[in-house]
């Protein structure tokens, strides 16, 4: 099993090193690095824009790009917490807790050291995890008919409305609703065309880079203009000698990275859980079984170690599901499962033997682009630090600029600039009632083959619902199924003491104008 | 705000999904249903349209039920009209200059108008950021990506 691993692995090197490759790898964490320090720009919006403009290109350095703006985008904002307080990238709110005390004791260079160090553990455990678990994965997934596709997806969409953040039951609802919208355009198998109210541009469905932006772009912009605070530049002063931790401090902050992203690869794979929510969980586990917990909140160097360790880990970790079957965990993941769609790659168990220059190209390139990351960190602190004094009043008129174009460049079609807008006003409402965007994405990138395989596997039973229950595997997810709406309830009605330990550490992170959509 | 019968903002939440959610099921009742083991076009848009409304009722009978007040309103505290409005006319100048007069003029009206949105604005500045991401766009989208958009219809430029 290792030997094919370092073989296949081997032969991905040979993919993401071709210069073409490379360079495209490059230029995605560098975009992903500068997106993720400004404050009030995330990597949804960023992946979103740049999907058109790789229409042109070659499936590999597409999604290699694509893939490098998510986990570059954890590496610039991890200096935004620390140095700025501002938690502007969920994934880091939690880092800004300890982070920011010690900025404001002259360490801010340390913690980013730190910081890059439990990244590049972090996330090269989760790409070990990815190599050696997704392949395992799949040899599970190509048993699997309709019916076990189908509750497969069913699992999916509840665990990731109902384990994200907020009302599970508007979670639900949002999933729904991202279902419906799936929906809209021609059946696929009669050609009926559905909710599109005659208009004949909605035909082949909603786009979903007009989704992903006027959700996570327009509906941004409308929730954060006039409301951002004033950013306090007064300790965000680093060099690079700064930023090379003592021996003492790499001591302390060794085994919390090791925790951390342990729970980070754990988090990975429950879908639903995504980094966010693994670096909260860290940092409430660190702080439990730590000797000193006073110290945690004042400028704790574990308080900053664990978290990141744990987000970078579970980043990488979250591809598992989406490369090996189809299923994505978050919204990004949903994202780059549009744009292999879009490539014209079917998602699922068969793409790691059909395209494995991706998949093995991709996981090579991850070790690349984290070392570029480190490269780029470390040097160039003094550029990423300047660039956090960039106002919003003159990003986000730049950005509906790209928004604007990179719709447009979709299908080189107003229309679609038109619908973003539409779908912004809509978000922004749905935002203004605490309803979160993110299932809907789920949703509606999961929809269409949840339709064809539901379809498909009572076809096959004759009408006959029982075959969900009777294929064993299928029994199975429904059975996970029942246990996340049984958890839900449980909370509900108990409100169990760790949820409301969770809910403390939640209320201590700063909150920022910059809305929580970011990640 | 009727008497002392305070509107939750979940009320408003789960009302609107129940609306979705019966739109969706009347909607999709106008396509072929079929049967379990063939099913029609239209069969998933009612079932998942049956969900959602009665989701929307869940969510307002669990706001209902809750004793927790919530005081938060639909409208932000400071609700920034002109902000949106502007926000809002970046896209819809986008499109009509892009129709008429090409790329130059689409993506300086679009970033001009949404650089106004901001409170410390000026005409003087958002002309300034404008110009300049225009002359960036251009040179970004046009030389770079041959993204098919004139820079100026009526001109070749």
């Amino acid at each position: 099993m290792i030997s094919t691993a370092i073989t296949d692995l081997w032969y991905g090197f040979g993919v993401a090193l071709e210069p073409h490759n490379l360079m495209y790898c490059f230029l995605g964490v560098l975009v992903g690095n500068l997106v993720g320090v400004l404050p009030g720009m995330g990597p949804v919006a960023t992946i979103s824009i740049l999907l058109p403009l790789t229409f042109g290109m070659q499936p590999v350095p597409a999604i290699l790009m694509l893939s490098g703006v998510y986990y570059g985008a954890q590496y610039g904002g991890a200096i935004c917490s620390i140095l700025l307080n501002l938690p502007c990238h969920p994934p880091h709110a939690v880092t800004c807790l300890d982070g920011f005390p010690l900025t404001k004791q002259g360490k801010g260079g340390t913690a980013l050291g730190i910081t890059i160090i439990a990244a590049f553990i972090g996330a090269s455990f989760g790409i070990t995890e990815m190599i050696f678990l997704a392949p395992f994965l799949v040899s599970v997934a190509l048993k699997f008919g309709p019916a076990e596709v189908c509750t497969l997806m069913l699992v999916g969409l509840l665990a990731g409305s109902t384990l994200a953040k907020g009302s599970p039951l508007k979670g639900i609802a949002m999933t729904v609703f991202g279902l419906l919208i799936g929906i809209v355009g021609s059946d696929i198998e009669t050609g009926q065309p559905r909710f599109t109210f005659g208009i004949t541009e909605l035909f082949d469905g909603v786009e979903i880079i007009a989704l992903a932006l006027g959700m996570f772009g327009i509906a941004e912009f409308m929730n954060s203009i006039n409301q951002t605070e004033a950013v306090d530049m007064r300790y965000a002063k680093v060099g690079i000698s700064d930023m090379f931790p003592s021996k003492a401090d790499l001591k302390l902050a060794f085994w919390p990275m090791i925790r951390g992203t342990f729970i980070g690869s754990l988090c990975a794979l429950i879908p639903g859980t995504g980094p966010t929510i693994a670096s909260f969980v860290s940092y409430a586990t660190e702080k439990k079984i730590s000797k000193t917990p006073e110290r945690f909140g004042r400028g704790a160097i574990e308080g900053v170690a664990c978290p990141e360790a744990s987000t970078h880990s579970s980043v990488q970790g979250d591809f598992i599901p989406t490369m090996s079957l189809g299923i994505p965990g978050d919204t990004v993941m949903a994202l780059l499962l549009g744009a292999l769609i879009i490539h014209g790659i079917v998602p699922g168990p068969q793409l790691i033997s059909q395209h494995a220059d991706i998949f093995w190209g991709l996981i090579a390139s991850f070790w690349i682009g984290n070392i570029l990351l480190v490269i780029l960190n470390v040097p160039m602190i003094g550029l990423w630090v300047k660039l956090l004094s960039i106002p919003y009043r003159y990003l986000y008129p730049s950005a509906m600029f790209f928004v604007c174009i990179g719709v447009y460049a979709a299908n080189n079609d107003m229309f679609q600039v038109g619908e973003t807008m539409v779908i912004g006003v809509v978000g922004y409402v749905l935002l203004r009632l605490d309803f979160h965007p993110a299932p809907i994405l789920l949703g509606f990138v999961l929809g269409p083959r949840f339709e064809e395989n539901f379809r498909r596997s009572l076809l096959i039973s004759r009408g006959d619902l029982m075959t969900f229950i009777e294929r064993p595997i299928s029994a199975f997810f429904l059975a996970i199924c029942v246990l996340l709406i049984g958890a839900q309830i449980y909370v509900w009605l108990r409100k169990p003491k760790i949820l409301v330990e969770e809910k403390a550490i939640e209320a201590q992170v700063p909150i920022s104008s910059y809305s929580e959509l970011a990640g | 705000m009727i008497g002392r019968f305070k509107l939750k903002r979940d009320y408003y939440a789960g009302g609107l999904i129940l609306l979705l959610g019966v739109g969706a099921a009347v909607t999709g009742s106008g396509y072929k249903f079929g049967s379990l083991a063939k099913m029609g076009p239209g069969f998933l848009p009612v079932v998942l349209g049956v969900v959602l409304a009665f989701l929307g009722i869940l969510i307002a009978g669990t706001a209902l039920g809750s004793s927790e007040p919530d005081d938060r309103k639909f409208l932000p505290d400071s609700p920034q009209w002109f902000g949106w409005f502007c926000i809002l006319c970046g896209p819809v100048l986008f499109i009509i200059f892009g129709t008429f007069g090409g790329m130059i003029p689409a993506i300086f009206a679009c970033v001009f108008v949404c650089a106004l949105g901001d409170k410390t604005a000026t005409y003087k500045s958002s002309t300034i950021l404008a110009a300049s991401i225009t002359i960036f766009g251009v040179v970004l989208f046009h030389y770079l990506l041959r993204i098919p958009f004139p820079l100026l219809r009526g001109f070749n430029l």
